[in-house]
């Protein structure tokens, strides 16, 4: 009895094999209907896919994937937390963002040596994080104010904050003619790691950071208390309140670990590739964490494989420019992805107690002394 | 009485017939072959043990549940229904075991959700609704205010909103999942009068019950109900409540006499001057008294309560549903903030505690509304063990989670509740009614608590099942448990209380002996016709 949005969100879990084979099936249906979108438009799906693939699995592409995964997956991650307990965390993206500037500006500004200052970079940015989503958590528990619409609302005033901030007389810094947060020492880079052979380019060492993120986000939830009461409370409030939750700590507890993990997600970029917040920092990575988590329906490994996905699909998508096929395919891809996930995952549902049910009646059939209901 | 069974003219044809229905769930038969015949304008009751497979029929009928097998018949035409929808197309209508009402809805709302009435084609008609409303409320006495918000009803008036919403949908043929359960005598009878005059408009009604004189008073027939197949029709002339029960489970109707007292004089919980204003009033001055409250027109919900019980003393407290007790039970428990008194447990002030804190002293609770209160119903019956206990042994190590350990409690409890389930790791919301109700007993009765709140504990489960949630009591009772007893079954309440009490208006308007008082003197002290025995 189970509701639509229930499944659609993982708060109803599929055991064993079924975990897998709903998105599975879901990336098929895609393709399908990527196939017949590009038919329509006069392409060849089979090439097109092809050399997606073939694009997709060379050495410095395989770097560019899980360098974008692993910030998807934090975004995710971030966004998840919130989800399973009912709360719509739509503010990720201007908590990273805000996170990301001042946590650049600290680093720039040198105060430590060294990977102490990545350290320090890294605990500010979550801090920020924290602080910004905890604005919408104090305004729900406190007025009754609905997490969306703050969210959506800070997220309006983070962008004016950053740009407000980044400008020369406050945190900004002009070269040439573009403007950004002081550079951030050498000595605090974030060490790659030449994971894959055959290309001289390094995988962002934050995806060590995502693992151990998305370990914690697992255990944290499934291993603990804490978990369970936020569980708790994304299945029945009155339920969990009846059981002695704190359902407003949860409230403020569960937005403010979402907003230090969306903290994270503009680490692997400042801290591997840009050593600088500018202009030109990657927005909107928090609606692509809202998609991830969807795909994954909360569940890490599920989301590992979203972001891994999504990552294919967007570094991938210049080689569809080389067969002359819009790159814009890819994002009708994503949006396909996402639909039939949902939809696979109502088909694996219902296909789950029809087979429950012959197996039940199997059963039944085989002995017939049992007597009826508890079987 | 006797001649309460109305009997119409013979009909030609039944209005509804099922002929070899089937319904197979992961792990259980529901129903297996069930065969069922119900006379037009007949009251057609329904009967059997918790997980019998009573509600899940009558889901098929109403089109909620669709049949692995079988055939429905209304009026004599085969139907087939793929939603309730399809099934309200065809004058039926469901009144659900577990209630189905939006609470931040008003009556009027609620009621026409989904059916709107519409003023040229657009506008909802609110005042065409609320007279419609009006005239069936008034026609079969229901006494409904269509603009009340939901949330503000008791359980009594959400069932007859329920049943309003039903005949507003034009039903011809209406189903109860066990509508008295949640009654108190008197509204029983209401209850029944207003069935009786449907009936006598040409309505059938089917309706589950697990109390079985009420049964043999209303019905026209009934038909048993034993794990999943149809085992018996009976004419109610023709058997005894006892013949019935045996029909159901083979054993006798239990009692739920208490023996000797354990009463000791030990003090467990103390409520002095408990009051609790209405909500709406504004700020209301915190520690304010009673009499100075309503000195400035605040309405109360609890008016200066105070009462002792004992360690191994049953309190009962009597009172038609909506008298406070909800309001009550919530104050006890700390879900609900309260605006003067002190509540104190075993000499400790816990008036400022969290209900986490309370339940860690040694506070069982057993909710009114199992749904809302109780359980996660999308959760396995071994996370339902944790709920409720998220601090405790064997549930948690530390911050810990003991899977392991919760686990295995699920499955005594399971064993020692005699909770009907293909496992433990099924959902919550797979067992039936009462079985989900047992599992709630056997969890709150876990970790020695030193008070129970029990709020109607015996509420939907069978006869048999309900004199073995009655053995666990008084065990517990006799090994120093105090428990403060809620229930709309009068005999419950006579039969395990040491000590009485009558709620009315917010107010503890009486004690009364439960020694020597009846159930009707009861009945009518609850509603404030006598002067509480
Ligand atoms: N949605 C479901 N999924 C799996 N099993 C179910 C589901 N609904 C009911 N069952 C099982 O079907 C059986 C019959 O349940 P049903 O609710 O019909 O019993 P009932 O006769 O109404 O009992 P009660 O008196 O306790 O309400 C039970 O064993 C129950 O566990
Ligand atoms: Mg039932």
């Amino acid at each position: 009895m189970s509701t639509f949005l229930d499944r659609v969100f993982g708060r109803v879990g599929f055991g064993g094999v079924m975990a897998l084979v709903a998105p599975a099936l879901a990336v098929v249906f895609a393709a399908l209907v990527t196939s017949v979108v590009l038919l329509i438009a006069g392409h060849p799906p089979v090439e097109a896919f092809t050399s997606l693939v073939e694009y997709g699995s060379q050495p410095r592409v395989l770097v560019l994937i899980l360098n974008l995964a692993t910030t998807y997956f934090l975004s995710a991650v971030a966004v998840a937390v919130g989800f399973r307990m009912n709360l719509f965390n739509i503010g990720v993206d201007g908590q990273y963002r805000l996170a990301a500037l001042i946590a650049a500006s600290v680093g720039g500004a040198a105060l430590v040596p060294g990977p102490l200052n990545i350290v320090l970079v890294v605990l500010v940015a979550m801090l920020v994080g924290a602080l910004w989503a905890s604005i919408a958590a104090v305004l729900k528990v406190t007025r009754g104010v609905s997490e969306v619409i703050s969210t959506i609302m800070l997220n309006a005033i983070a962008t004016g904050l950053t740009g407000w901030l980044l400008t020369a007389d406050r945190l900004g810094v002009l070269s040439g003619n573009a403007i950004g947060t002081p550079p951030i020492p050498e000595d605090a880079h974030m060490p790659g790691m030449a994971l894959i052979p055959g290309t001289p380019m390094k995988v962002n060492g934050f995806l060590i950071v995502a693992i151990i993120v998305g370990i914690g986000y697992a255990v944290l939830l499934n291993r603990t208390r804490f978990g369970f009461n936020l569980r708790a409370t994304g299945r029945s409030e009155p339920a969990a309140v009846a059981s002695g939750v704190n359902v407003k700590r949860m409230v403020v507890a569960a937005m403010v670990i979402s907003g230090a993990s969306a903290g994270l997600i503009g680490m692997p970029e400042l801290l591997g590739s840009s050593f600088e917040y500018s202009l030109n920092f990657p927005t909107g990575l928090g609606f692509t964490g809202i998609a991830i988590a969807l795909l994954g329906r909360n569940n890490a490994v599920g989301m590992a494989v979203g972001a891994l996905l999504w990552g294919f699909l967007d570094s991938s998508s210049d080689a569809l420019q080389l067969m002359e096929i819009s790159k814009e395919l890819v994002d009708i891809m994503k949006g396909v992805i996402v639909l039939s996930v949902i939809i696979a995952y109502e088909l694996v549902h219902r296909y789950r107690i029809v087979a429950a049910q012959r197996k039940v009646s199997r059963e039944l059939a085989a002995p017939a002394e049992t007597e009826g209901a508890a079987a | 009485m006797g001649e309460a069974a109305i009997t119409t003219a013979i009909a030609t044809e039944p209005a509804v017939e099922l002929k070899g229905i089937t319904k197979r769930f992961p792990g259980v038969v529901a129903n297996r072959d069930i065969r069922l015949s119900v006379a037009k304008g007949h009251i057609h009751a329904i009967v059997g043990e918790n997980g019998a497979g009573k509600s899940t029929l009558m889901k098929i009928l109403y089109g909620m549940q669709r049949p692995d097998e079988g055939e429905i018949r209304i009026d004599g035409a085969a139907v087939s229904f793929h939603t309730p929808g399809d099934a309200i197309a065809a004058g039926i209508g469901m009144v659900h075991q577990h209630f189905m009402l939006a609470d931040n809805f008003t009556v009027l709302e609620n009621v026409i959700l989904g059916s709107e009435p519409r003023k040229g084609g657009l506008a909802v008609d609110f005042a065409a609704a609320r007279r419609k409303i009006k005239e069936i409320s008034d026609a079969y006495g229901l006494g409904v205010e269509p603009d009340a918000l939901v949330e503000d009803l008791g359980v009594g008036d959400r069932q007859r909103v329920e049943i309003l919403k039903v005949l507003y949908r034009g039903a011809r043929i209406l189903i109860l999942d066990e509508p008295t359960a949640v009654l108190v005598p008197h509204e029983v009878d209401e209850l029944f009068d207003n069935l009786r005059v449907l009936v006598r408009e040409g309505l059938t009604i089917l309706f589950i019950s697990h109390k079985l004189d009420e049964v043999l008073k209303v019905a026209d027939a009934i038909t048993v109900i034993r794990r999943g197949t149809t085992v018996a029709s009976v004419e109610p002339r023709e058997v005894t409540a006892r013949k019935l029960a045996e029909l159901m489970v083979g054993s006798e109707l239990p009692s739920p006499e208490t023996r000797e007292s354990t009463v000791t004089d030990v003090v467990t919980l103390e409520v002095s001057g408990l009051t609790m204003a209405a909500s709406g009033h504004g700020p209301v001055q915190k520690g304010a008294t009673a009499d100075q409250l309503k000195a400035e027109g605040v309405r109360l919900l609890l008016d200066d309560i105070s009462f002792t019980i004992h360690k191994g003393e049953v309190l009962g407290v009597a009172g038609v549903e909506g008298n406070g007790q909800a309001e009550l039970v919530e104050a006890i428990m700390g879900m609900r903030p309260i605006t003067a008194g002190t509540i104190s447990l075993g000499g400790a002030d816990i008036t400022g505690w969290s209900t986490l804190k309370r339940r860690e002293g040694g506070i069982g609770f057993i909710p009114e509304d199992r749904h809302r209160h109780g359980l996660l119903l999308e959760a396995p019956l071994w996370e339902n063990r944790v709920l409720g206990h998220q601090t405790r042994e064997p549930n948690v190590k530390g911050i810990w989670i003991d899977r392991a350990g919760a686990r295995k409690d699920t499955q005594r409890i399971v064993e020692e509740y005699d909770v009907r389930t293909p496992g433990i790791d099924v959902d919550a919301a797979a067992l039936s009614g009462g079985n989900q109700q047992k599992l709630i007993v056997g969890r709150e009765m876990s970790g020695e608590p030193v008070l129970l709140i029990a709020s109607h504990p015996t509420r939907g489960v069978d006869v048999g099942a309900q004199a073995a949630i009655w053995d666990h009591l008084r065990n517990a009772r006799a090994a120093g448990l105090a428990v403060l007893l809620i229930s709309a079954d009068l005999d419950e309440l006579i039969g395990l209380s040491d000590s009485l009490k009558v709620i009315l208006r917010g107010r503890i308007v009486g004690d009364v002996d439960p020694g020597s008082v009846t159930p009707e003197q009861l009945g009518s002290a609850m509603t404030g016709a006598g002067e509480g025995a």
